[in-house]
């Protein structure tokens, strides 16, 4: 049986046209209340391609919510460079839509003019179609006048999506955005994920703890050490798309889930995954 | 036949109607009627105190004399404008209290190092009884209306301060991710966030400060005033017309509760995201 999973490239991926993101020797130092210096990256490249879907797991602590602070431009302190689509990168972008892992709505908005958000703070006119036509592709027809009390938290995090969506960002950069959500609720939300991805035509770029999340979205997995977090593999997924949870059952999806789980631990044990852990 | 038939479902939605009507009625009646059968026993305990000279008229007159001297002050057009001056003087002075407190709070709340040159003397101002202030006010800005809205505005200002700076420092750091993550400005920060974010802890203080404005209203009124219902219950009292005075308080009440309603019913108004969801009575 032929190996799927491609053997690991070397560290640093190199897309055939210019990457869309360009990231090299990014290093991060925290200052301690006690006047410590902990350094939470190390000497971190990657490259994302435009329309890639590239996910970076790693334990907690590992640095991977500061590759996508600094990536969002919410941290500008660092050393290495960042760029994006070949110019430096510093600071908010409009190339850039963000989900958080809370989906962050303010609660004073319905769902439509949380959507719209964007559009005011970057002075937009004219968004209110779009607006409910991105409501609309993450399945929330009928909920624009909805307050975000009177959202489940799944329905919530789509409105979040959609939100990142609204001034057509080039990249879609997602924190652990099911990582408040129950296991079912969380594998419901990868489908409609992988399906807003591709129906967006964005790249995006995903933070997870979880392997079995990663795998089954991604085109790319990289995988971050603890700290200082450096990339120590990169993993293409070659498993065809699109990926219906079936995949699951899948062996090669099995075997590429356990890789991984045997790199974040060192030999450690490994477990039989469902998408969700 | 579909006449009939249309007539059948009509009266059966009236049926229906009414069967609510009546529940409703049962359940504001099952509320009402415990303070209703207090406020009756009370009442008949104090006019029997009163008929059979158990208290002296001097110190609590009868529930009759104070309605009488209510209805004649309103009926004279007595008291009318004096009600009218000492309701412009708390409103004036909470639409003030209202506009510096969110202002300061929100210049205070702007920065940690302008909070911490602020910090001590607030407290001690804070500290300070605004009360004691009220005859120098009365020397600053004279007799008229300006010197009490002035009182009242100092007291009720407080509360709004400290509840703008408690809320806006409050303001929860995802959400502002959210707009620093599309460059937006501070402005736009405190517009889009932090000042909606904050109003929950804002109203807490304007609760407290609109009984406040009343309280202002009248203590600058007994210091020195020529007209507002202050006034009259000096008036009242040096002439130990004790019920006429229990009719003024009567009022003073009623304001009050009008005061807070209307706070109520703007609270509801603006912070209809934030209310807690109780159930509306089954219907």
């Amino acid at each position: 049986m032929s190996t799927v999973l491609e053997a690991a490239r070397p560290a640093i991926a190199t897309p055939r046209a210019a990457p869309l993101i360009a990231v090299r020797e990014l290093s991060k130092v925290y200052p301690t209340a006690k006047g410590e210096r902990v350094q939470a990256l190390s000497h971190i490249a990657l490259d994302i391609a435009e329309g890639e879907f590239v996910s970076l797991v790693g334990p907690s602590g590992c640095g991977k919510t500061t590759v996508l602070r600094i990536l969002a431009g919410l941290i500008g302190d660092y050393a290495g460079s960042v760029a994006v689509r070949g110019r430096a990168h510093c600071g908010p972008s409009r190339e850039v839509g963000v989900v958080f892992q809370d989906a962050n709505l303010m609660p004073w908005r319905t769902a439509l003019a949380n959507v719209l958000l964007p559009a005011e703070v970057l002075r937009l006119k004219g968004q209110e179609a779009r607006a409910k036509e991105l409501l609309a592709m993450v399945g929330l027809a009928g909920f624009e006048r909805k307050l975000p009390g009177e959202l489940s938290g799944g329905m919530r995090q789509r409105v979040a999506i959609a939100r990142a969506l609204l001034h057509d960002p080039a990249l879609l950069l997602l924190d652990e955005p099911f990582g408040a959500l129950d296991a079912m609720t969380r594998d419901t939300m990868n489908v409609e994920l992988a399906r807003i991805a591709a129906a967006s035509r964005k790249t995006v770029f995903l933070i997870t703890h979880s392997i079995a999340e990663a795998v089954f979205l991604s085109d790319r997995v990289l995988v971050m050490s603890p700290r200082p977090g450096r990339i120590v593999e990169e993993i293409a997924i070659d498993l065809p798309k699109p990926r219906g949870l079936d995949i699951i059952a899948d062996r090669r999806f099995a075997d590429t889930v356990v890789r991984i789980r045997r790199l974040l631990d060192g030999e450690g044990t490994a477990q039989l995954p469902s998408i969700a852990h | 036949m579909w006449h009939s038939c249309a007539r059948s479902r009509s009266a059966a939605g009236a049926q229906r109607e009414s069967a609510a009507l009546l529940h409703a009625a049962r359940h504001a009646f099952a509320l009402a009627w415990p303070p209703m059968l207090f406020g009756a026993a009370l009442l008949y305990a104090w006019t029997q105190a009163s008929a059979r000279g158990w208290v002296d008229e001097l110190i609590l007159p009868p529930p009759g004399e104070i309605l009488q001297q209510l209805s004649l002050g309103l009926s004279s057009g007595v008291l009318l404008p004096h009600l009218g001056v000492t309701l412009l003087q708390a409103l004036l002075g909470f639409v003030i209290a209202v506009a510096a407190g969110i202002g300061v709070g929100a210049v205070i709340a702007s920065s940690p190092l302008v909070e911490r040159c602020f910090n001590p003397f607030l407290i001690a101002f804070e500290a300070m009884p605004k009360i004691a202030m009220a005859p120098l006010v009365i020397v600053w800005f004279g007799y008229g209306i300006w010197s009490k809205v002035v009182l009242a505005a100092v007291i009720a200002f407080f509360p709004i301060l400290v509840s703008t700076i408690l809320g806006l420092r409050a303001s929860e750091p995802g959400r502002l991710d959210v707009l620093r993550a599309l460059g937006a400005s501070r402005a736009q920060e405190f517009r889009l966030v932090r000042l909606p974010g904050a109003l929950p802890f804002i109203f807490s203080g304007i609760n407290v400060a609109v009984v406040f404005v009343l309280l202002g209203s009248i203590v600058g009124e007994f210091v020195g005033a020529k007209q507002g219902l202050g006034t009259l219950i000096l008036i009242a009292n040096e002439n130990l017309e004790t019920a006429r005075t229990f009719s003024i308080l009567a009022i003073l009440a009623l304001l009050g509760m009008l005061l807070h309603f209307g706070v109520g019913a703007l609270r509801q108004r603006l912070l209809f995201w934030a209310e807690p969801r109780t159930g509306s009575p089954p219907a």
